[in-house]
């Protein structure tokens, strides 16, 4: 195996017990990449991603964790009503991410705390540490998950619909910053997304998975192949 | 410091005393969590199924704290997984869960030994009911919950803010809210009796609802939820001594004028 493979699916099928949504996905995520997920409602993007957090084992096939595994895998999930108005402070939602990395101590340590206050400051929240995170606005709570989803991960992101809810300015910001943590920080990303657009503008990578079929490759493949043409087309 | 002196005079008040506070302290704990996670009914549902509980307890000559306890246990446990289930609204099914509690129990008395002041006191609560027995099992439980959230505060505060988070970096999610199920079980159960069935929940929403209007830290919430708890049911005990009102409604009484005050200050 190639140590630089951070995730990787061999022949996995995907579904519910009786009802495949998904069969034979091949795929790899390797150091470097940036990986956007497409796909209609119900073709399987969220159970996809279970499966690759290890949440619900797939139906067939195996699913290489190895970023995972070695407590090197960020995620941002998507927020839940009861976080909007959760009485917490930023630095204390940061740190949690610290999570994967320690047994049980009563404390983060030295290095943690100035990990998170670095995480923090490369994505401008720095001066925000004290607030509560719910007297943030939509963009900036966003951010508070990246740089926890930053703790807990060294080479690769998951996120799940990172731009739900977020006006065109925040979206953009947010894109911007994912951008540099990729090309300067060298994190591998991997996007779940309905943004077709910025899926072709941001990505190298197009993952598209669709009524029993996918599509994995480059962006320019992807534009040229059947359901890039029909999903991504529209917008060319 | 008079009035101090001959409250306590009263052997039941003292046990009274302790049983209360801790119990308070425990509710208040456990409370922040569940509030947050959006399971507040969870300690009403319970608090009707312990009802019922007792009262099978009472007509079959079952000691009433070790059959009510596992009962209510098991209730929670599967209270939690009905709302974590997307099939069945959590609301709707707490509330059908402790209708039914409620009219098993009302159902069972009026059969047996019909509406007498131990059915009363169960509703209403009683400053009587605490015997040695329940001080013994409400120093216990005291200890399990400070210990549970010293030992585990950065989990469980992971798993209130983000379960899927704490999921995908391996937490235990599962564990967590089960132990939280359980302890706020037994909770209720102890508390039960003094606070009675129709308000024991409420030690379990009040403190948490008034810390968070004025606290933004977690740590000082959960900290500033367990002091008020306390401070809230020692004011109240006082107060049922002095009117000579029933132990429970006062305390509640207490915590509504806290969280009002909360209310008011947090909103400078």
């Amino acid at each position: 195996m190639d140590e630089k493979t951070l995730l990787a699916c061999r022949d996995v099928s995907l579904g519910y017990e009786h009802k495949p949504l998904l069969e034979h996905l091949d795929f790899e995520v390797r150091a470097g990449d940036y990986v956007a997920v497409l796909g209609e409602n119900g073709s399987g993007k969220s159970t996809l991603l279970k499966s690759l957090l290890g949440l619900t084992p797939p139906l067939a096939g195996t699913i290489d964790r190895s970023a995972q595994k070695a407590g090197r895998l960020g995620y941002l999930p998507q927020q839940t009503p009861a976080q909007r108005d959760f009485p917490a402070t930023v630095e204390e939602v940061v740190l949690s991410g610290f999570l994967n990395r320690r047994g049980l101590r009563l404390f983060y340590d030295p290095h943690e705390k100035s990990q998170a206050l670095m995480h923090m400051g490369k994505l401008g929240i720095l001066e925000l540490r004290g607030k509560c995170y719910r007297e943030l606005s939509g963009g900036q709570q966003q951010r508070v998950l990246l740089a926890r989803a930053l703790c807990a991960a060294g080479e690769l992101l998951i996120l799940d619909e990172p731009v739900t809810g977020l006006d065109p300015a925040a979206s953009q910001d947010l894109y911007k910053t994912l951008r540099y943590l990729h090309d300067r920080e060298g994190i591998a990303i991997l996007m779940v997304t309905h943004d077709v657009d910025a899926a072709l503008r941001e990505a190298k990578t197009i993952l598209h998975i669709g009524q029993k079929r996918w599509f994995y490759g480059t962006v320019e493949e992807y534009l040229r192949d059947e359901s890039g043409k029909r999903f991504g087309g529209a917008n060319k | 410091m008079s009035l101090l002196v001959s409250m306590f005079a009263y052997p039941f008040i003292v046990r009274a005393f302790v049983v209360g506070a801790l119990v308070s302290l425990c509710a208040a704990l456990l409370g922040v969590p569940l509030v947050l996670k959006r399971y507040s009914m969870i300690g009403d549902g319970l608090s009707h199924v312990s009802f019922g509980a007792l009262a099978v307890a009472l007509a079959c000559g079952f000691a009433p704290l070790w059959f009510s306890i596992p009962v209510v246990m098991l209730s929670a446990f599967f209270l939690l997984r009905i709302a974590e289930s997307s099939r069945v609204s959590a609301d709707a099914a707490i509330a059908v869960l402790s209708a039914s509690a409620l009219a098993t129990g009302v159902i069972i008395t009026s059969l047996t030994t019909g509406m007498t002041t131990d059915v009363d006191s169960y509703m209403f609560g009683s400053i009587l009911a605490m015997s040695r027995a329940d001080v013994a099992l409400s120093v216990t439980l005291a200890v399990a919950v400070l210990a549970l959230f010293a030992a585990f505060y950065h989990p469980l505060f992971a798993v209130t803010f983000d379960e899927s988070f704490s999921r995908a970096t391996g937490v235990n999610v599962s564990m967590y809210k089960t132990l939280l199920s359980l302890l706020t079980a037994l909770t209720v159960v102890l508390g039960m009796r003094m606070m009675g069935a129709m308000l024991i929940s409420s030690l379990v929403i009040f403190p948490a609802l008034s810390a968070m209007r004025v606290f933004k830290r977690f740590r000082s919430v959960v900290v500033f939820a367990g002091a008020l708890a306390v401070g809230c049911f020692c004011l109240g005990l006082a107060a049922s001594y002095l009117l000579s009102t029933p132990v429970g409604a006062t305390v509640v009484m207490c915590d509504l004028a806290a969280f009002l005050l909360c209310a008011a200050a947090g909103r400078k």
